[in-house]
């Protein structure tokens, strides 16, 4: 019995050994998304990092508007007609050419879909000879800045069913699929009819790996030439070794405490300015995340203009937070949990594990606020139990991480989520005088200086507690050259690399 | 009937999971940075989720009997080529832990049994009660860092090569062979001590006739038996090694579709893979029937 077994394996064996042989040409990037399917409005932030589809407006790494799929744009002196003027002589990886009724197709079918078209104020798209014409019922600088966005990549019209699903991602980027499997894996290659200058790698192909140790693994062992997403430990294991170079950036998302202040224990800015006090964000940085520094405003240094180096930092006094409590009523009682009323200040904090850090950031919360007699009850669960906490009001704390740049310009972010009733943002908090400024930004009025000032309230009111801003990190093998960090997040910039001499 | 149970317990399960539906399934599709109330209003109108839950179970059921097994919730695929395609990975993995493991565990076990109380038996008992103690995962990660990491002979993680499957189906196998390597062992004690070994080497034979021609149908039935109940823990050890090698298996989808409450995905795998549990225990009991003429007598 164990012979035939034998033989069998051997022969498996001999088989599998010319497939061993590692194909080197190829650029293998990992990083923890999984494809759900061929549609852009969940899965399409994968299509636009590998350099598949693409947009009609890019950002560079400042965050500035650059032309992509459209050469410029202008708007009508009442700002509320823009025309998008196309880019020549593009074609989609199906070979059929981009025109402007394909452009207004696409995004047509991306307005239908949940996402941030849907809510702009766009009462039509035409397409003209050679453009694009958006009219909107109210002015809106941020515009091109939300055309910028994956969701509103430019397919090819046979990328979608009669329904409007996707079901095939034929793009015009550098990149042309050739193989998609999801949830776990994609190749492409090189697209010969591609506008720009061709890719110096033809060869690359995406993996979904969601453990963060196995992409750490795979970096380390040269299995994955570029390695997306790592986590502290990893990043100072992995910038030990000489084959790999460890990247790292300060992108615009911030770590932060989304603050119920309907919450009576929350409601007077007070109360929130102590719990502000009370957070060693020093701390934190160095221990949990090993960032260099915390954050000391809302906005990270990267995002310019609402980055303010005129406000007062937030800063770490506990006998402060102490005090204020104190003026607030607030008295320990006997366990060292301060009561008020009969009431002890008990609180949930709700988080989730999608970002692995969450977690360990709230574990630490909960000691610095009891060092101020604060009891904290960590709830870590789905991450849409922020969202739909926000709408029944059940939420106290919600610790999180947001992004104020996944549309390259902050003020839809802003406006949605301090203005609007944005499930992200801040929870029963208005400020009028904050409202007016963000509104009129959001027209294209006003600069830097209303900016600023709208930060200044942000910093004085804490509608949310900012905690650190993050830095993206990953892993790129000696073996490439010419491997940079987007800060915005839009492309992992496959098509600049090449392999090294 | 199997499939109505199954197909019934995992609805009623997932029904009664706290949390609203809708606010999982958006979040499954459009992630941490994008579910927000009109994401999640958008899936409860598309999908219906705010009907009874009778009427839609007979619809599942009445669909399943067409063989139609529905679209899933976050993906919006047919679920039957999300299976396929899933499960294609999975069975391809697991059957190849279990040849290695066949081919790593009764052979040693024959030989520690022939000689029980020998220096391989005791060798074999420390090192297969060992690799039974370690997690599963913590194998695998030593596995990684030796093979992979410090030698370079293997790649760390990822599939669709011949050599990806090396690291997981080694992992599981050690795991298994350690078992059927005491089983066998304990078999083949028992053999060589009755009379019919004593006489078949009293005719003549030599220790390997011996084996070949009385020892290994023996030695086969309680391997085969226990197969059927490695099953349960090939299934187990599936899903870890998924996890943490990036294979694109039923494991890895049925915890993502728990996640997210993609019940049809939910019924399907749980489905497919207690059916699986069926068939296989059916081809052992035939399997074990031929081998072993007293048990057809």
């Amino acid at each position: 019995m164990t012979k035939p077994f034998l033989k069998t394996a051997l022969a498996l064996a001999c088989l599998a050994l010319p497939t061993l042989a590692h194909a080197d040409g190829t650029l293998d990037v990992v990083a923890q998304f999984e494809i759900q399917s061929p549609e852009p409005s969940t899965s399409g932030y994968i299509f636009t990092r590998m350099g598949v589809a693409e947009t009609l407006v890019n950002a560079n790494a400042d965050g500035k508007l650059t032309p992509g799929l459209a050469t410029s744009w202008e708007v009508s002196e009442d700002g509320l007609t823009w025309t998008f003027a196309l880019r020549d002589g593009v074609a989609f990886h199906d070979g059929k050419a981009m025109t402007a009724d394909t452009v207004v197709n696409a995004l047509e079918i991306a307005r239908a879909k949940p996402g941030p078209l849907r809510d702009l104020p766009i009462t039509g798209m035409v397409a003209n000879d050679g453009a694009v014409t958006i009219t909107l019922s109210e002015p809106l600088a941020a515009l091109p800045a939300f055309l910028a966005e994956f969701r509103s990549q430019i397919l090819s019209p046979a990328s979608f069913a009669a329904d409007g699903t996707g079901v095939a991602i034929i793009g015009t980027g550098p990149y042309r699929i050739t193989a998609i499997e999801p949830p776990l894996s994609l190749d492409a290659t090189a697209f010969a009819g591609y506008w720009g200058a061709a890719p110096h790698i033809a060869d690359v192909s995406y993996s979904g790996v969601s453990r963060v140790e196995t992409r750490a693994l795979m970096a380390e062992s040269g299995e994955a030439k570029f390695v997306f997403g790592l986590d502290p430990a990893s990043v100072s294991r992995l910038n030990m070794l000489d084959n790999v170079d460890v990247l790292s950036v300060a992108i615009p998302r911030t770590l932060l405490i989304k603050v119920n202040a309907a919450q009576p224990f929350l409601a007077d800015p007070n109360a929130r300015r102590a719990l502000s006090l009370a957070i060693d964000r020093a701390g934190i940085a160095k221990a949990v995340l090993r960032y260099p520094e915390g954050a000391d405003q809302l906005f990270p240094p990267s995002i310019a203009g609402w980055h303010s180096d005129a406000i007062a930092p937030l800063d770490y006094d506990v006998e402060a937070a102490k005090t204020l409590l104190k003026d607030l009523g607030w008295e320990a009682g006997s366990d060292g949990i301060l009561m008020r009323d009969g009431e002890r200040f008990a609180v949930t904090l709700t988080t989730y594990p999608d970002r692995p850090e969450l977690p360990l950031v709230a574990a630490v919360l909960e000691q610095q606020f009891r060092a101020i007699g604060v009891e904290l009850t960590i709830n870590t669960t789905n991450s849409s139990a922020i969202p739909a906490g926000h709408q029944d009001g059940s939420l106290d704390l919600g610790l999180i991480a947001r992004n104020f740049s996944l549309i390259p310009d902050p003020i839809g972010t802003v406006l949605s989520d301090y203005v609007g009733n944005g499930d992200w943002g801040a929870m029963n908090w208005k400020n009028p005088e904050f409202a007016t400024l963000v509104r009129s930004l959001a027209r294209g009025e006003g600069g830097d200086a209303e900016r600023a000032a709208a930060a200044a309230i942000l910093q004085a009111e804490l509608p949310v507690i900012p905690i650190a801003w993050y830095q993206q990190t990953l892993a790129v093998s000696d073996k490439i050259d010419g491997a940079q960090i987007d800060p915005f997040e839009r492309s992992f910039g496959l098509q600049d690399m090449r392999w090294a001499e | 009937m199997v499939a109505v149970l199954i197909g019934t317990a995992t609805f009623v399960m997932m029904r009664s999971l706290p949390g609203d539906a809708a606010w999982r399934i958006a979040a499954g599709r459009y992630g941490y940075d994008n579910v927000d109330a009109a994401a999640a209003d958008a899936v409860r109108a598309e999908l219906g989720l705010d009907g009874p839950a009778l009427p839609a179970l007979l619809q599942w059921l009445g669909d399943l009997a067409r063989f139609d097994f529905g679209n899933s919730l976050v993906t919006g695929q047919p679920i039957v080529d999300e299976i396929a395609h899933q499960l294609g990975a999975s069975a391809s993995l697991a059957l190849v832990a279990v040849l290695l493991s066949l081919l790593i565990g009764p052979p040693l076990g024959i030989l520690a049994g022939l000689r029980p109380g020998g220096l391989l038996d005791r060798v074999l008992l420390v090192v297969s009660t060992g690799i039974k103690a370690i997690p599963q995962f913590l194998l695998a990660l030593v596995l990684i860092v030796v093979l992979a990491v410090q030698l370079r002979w293997l790649p760390a993680a990822g599939h669709g090569e011949a050599r990806h499957f090396i690291l997981p189906s080694l992992t599981l196998a050690l795991g298994l062979a350690a078992v059927n390597a005491r089983i066998a062992r304990d078999a083949m004690a028992r053999i060589a001590d009755m009379p019919f070994w004593r006489f078949a080497k009293w005719k003549g034979l030599s220790e390997r006739q011996t084996l070949m021609r009385h020892g290994l149908r023996n030695v086969s039935v309680p391997l085969i038996t226990y197969l059927g109940l490695q099953f349960v823990t090939l299934v187990e050890g599936v899903i870890i090694m998924e996890s943490i090698f990036g294979w694109p298996g039923i494991g890895h989808a049925l915890v993502h579709a728990i996640f997210s409450r993609d019940v049809p995905m939910v019924q399907g795998t749980a489905l497919v893979l207690g059916l699986g549990f069926v068939m296989v225990n059916a081809l052992i009991d035939v399997a074990v029937r031929r081998l072993d003429p007293r048990v057809a007598a």
